[in-house]
């Protein structure tokens, strides 16, 4: 009856799924028992961790409950750079198979380790997520997320490989060739940033290649937040389902967390990564359901354990069962993030708002950049939209009447004046990896 | 008669204006009239043609934003008291006009009035009823 449930995939049920239909009260005897073990590892081998918790008069056997992990300081970002290159490490490198790194374009770039474990360990959960998002066997998996430092194009090709399914190891990059590839060799799935794979399907279509011709079933995408708004569009425009993922290298990479075919909130893989939700002002716990800051522990990671780190990304935890049967918990998709967000005139602005108000006045969502300058030593906003064929019109005062309600509509989220001007198609730069919806020039000149 | 009129989206800056034309001439596509609105921030570019759909798909495919309307045709030289007479006839019948260009008719030299009313049905029945001669498509190419 259960495997019913399970049965994701035209192929079957892949056991490696398993862990995520555990009831519960096992569920949280494994994490206590692995959330005992990783405290104890990273105590016995990270200074800078044993050091915080001799500072608090802690010691691992404080941990008796998971309620308990709210008593453990916190990991952040900066510990990562101040220990720059190996400070976090608990394996000797004698034990490190890997290491990945994430590109510095702050300073310097933050190194993380893996043992022969933790690479079984990531393979595993990005197969429960391909799992999730309906992949199988005879799949044939067109992989471009970008290998090399970035984790994302390596964790997807052992998942996708864990499963059975063929990998075109294409990597990000090269638009035609990925069309071409596309077409000829029969792709099903597809693995991308949401917004390259926007400028995919539409280069496609300039080459009068039709995505909703193709054998192309799945698209699963993640290493940036999008809209609801952006699915949709991504799915009237080229018939695939598209499936949201979540990860970050710091806690392994991508296989944090995915959708299932509900597209109810992802599910996080929590026998693997504790997920806890913070008031990101005060750092303390919040209830599941409550909107916060998301919080992972690394329960099972040999080389880089990482407890209570701070991830930035905004969400909830959703505490009800979902109705694909898994036990483990979901948290609701991201949105936002606290790093994305930019102060002007004073005022907290998140993209994802302004987001919003286009998506209110235009029904999807258009191409947009937001642009920040400083005249005369007053900071100014503006948004440039592209003119889509819905908002056209041959008439000047009705385009001004859309430019008039786009700038309002983003007013009345944020209290600020802002500029608008509407570009013409294909003004906005489509990035080939993630998309830059904030240009920040206030420090210019 | 309705006309066919194409209008592009075009962005305020140098050389928008030139690029649909461009577009255009090497797909061999011939225009009876262009006019422009522009602004401060943007600009519309308006296009009587024969071939408008096949312009449309022209412009479409190369990423410009375009959209048809209606608009109607008057000869000026033909009215009896000429164009103030025909505002008033449109005024008195309570029509919009959203807006109006002229241009040259290349066959003969006459001057046309393109009309773009919010309701051009209405004002067809208008125009026709006070007498006023409406140019016929055939008329235009
Ligand atoms: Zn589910």
């Amino acid at each position: 009856m259960l495997k019913e449930l399970w049965n994701d995939a035209a192929g079957g049920f892949h056991p490696v799924s398993a862990p995520d239909f555990l009831p519960e009260k096992q569920l949280r005897e494994v994490q206590l028992r692995r959330l005992k073990a990783v405290v104890t590892r990273a105590y016995e081998r990270v200074p800078l961790f044993r050091h915080r918790l001799e500072e608090r008069g802690l010691t691992p056997e404080s941990i008796q409950s998971l309620a308990d992990i709210a008593r453990l300081p916190f990991t952040v970002k900066a510990d990562l750079r101040d220990t720059y290159p190996f400070g976090l490490f608990a394996s000797p490198m004698t034990d490190v198979v890997r290491l990945h790194a994430s590109s510095g374009t702050t300073g310097k770039p933050i190194v993380v380790a893996y043992t022969r474990e933790d690479v079984d360990v990531w393979a595993e959960v990005m197969t429960r997520t391909l799992a999730a998002c309906g992949l199988h066997r005879g799949d044939i998996v067109q992989n471009a997320f970008g290998y090399g430092l970035f984790t994302g194009g390596l964790g997807a090709h052992y998942g996708a490989e864990t499963l059975g399914a063929t990998v075109i190891p294409i990597s990000g990059g090269n638009t035609d060739r990925q069309i071409m590839v596309l077409r000829d060799f029969g792709v099903t799935a597809i693995c991308a940033t949401p917004s390259y794979f926007m400028h995919l399907a539409e280069k496609a279509l300039e080459m009068g290649v039709d995505l909703k011709d193709m054998p192309l079933r799945v698209g699963v995408f993640g290493a940036e937040p999008w809209s609801d708004a952006m699915r949709a569009r991504i799915e009237a425009d080229t018939g695939i389902q598209a499936f949201d993922i979540y990860g970050l290298s710091e806690i392994i990479g991508p296989g944090v967390a995915s959708e299932c075919a509900q597209h109810d909130g992802l599910h996080v893989f929590e026998d693997h990564f504790y997920p806890e939700i913070i008031d990101p002002e005060t750092g303390e716990p919040l209830p599941d359901g409550t909107e916060g800051e998301l919080v992972l522990t690394t329960l099972s990671k040999k080389a880089m354990p990482m407890i209570r780190y701070r991830t930035r990304d905004i969400t909830a935890i959703l505490p009800e069962r979902c109705g694909c049967g898994r036990t483990i918990r979901r948290i609701r998709r991201i949105g936002r993030r606290s790093d994305d967000m930019f102060i002007i005139r004073g005022v907290n602005v998140y993209p994802s708002q302004v987001e919003a108000a286009l998506l209110n006045v235009e029904g999807t969502l258009p191409h947009y950049q937001i642009i920040l300058t400083r005249e005369h030593g007053l900071d100014q906003m503006s948004v440039e939209v592209e003119v889509t064929p819905e908002v056209f019109s041959d008439k000047v005062r009705a385009l001004e009447e859309v430019r008039s309600r786009l700038a309002h509509a983003i007013e009345h989220i944020l209290g600020i004046r802002v500029g608008l001007r509407l570009v013409g198609p294909h003004a906005i730069p489509r990035s080939e990896g993630k998309a830059k919806r904030v240009i920040d020039r206030r420090n210019d000149s | 008669m309705k006309l066919p009129q194409l209008s592009v989206f075009l962005e305020n800056r140098p050389g928008s204006l030139a690029e649909p034309l461009k577009l255009l001439a090497a797909a061999d596509i011939n225009l009876v009239s262009i006019s422009l609105a522009d602004t401060e921030q943007f600009g519309i570019l308006r296009l009587v043609l024969k071939e408008w759909e096949r312009a449309k798909a022209v412009l479409e495919q190369d990423g410009w934003v375009a959209n048809v309307s209606d608009v109607v045709a008057v000869d000026v030289d033909d009215q009896p008291g000429g164009l103030v007479h025909m505002l008033s006839v449109l005024a008195e019948a309570g029509i919009n006009i959203e807006y109006m260009y002229a241009f040259a008719l290349r066959r003969n030299y006459k001057a046309v009035l393109l009309f773009r009313f919010e309701d051009p049905d209405a004002a067809i029945e208008v125009l026709k009823a006070a007498n006023i001669s409406i140019v016929q498509e055939a008329d235009m190419y």
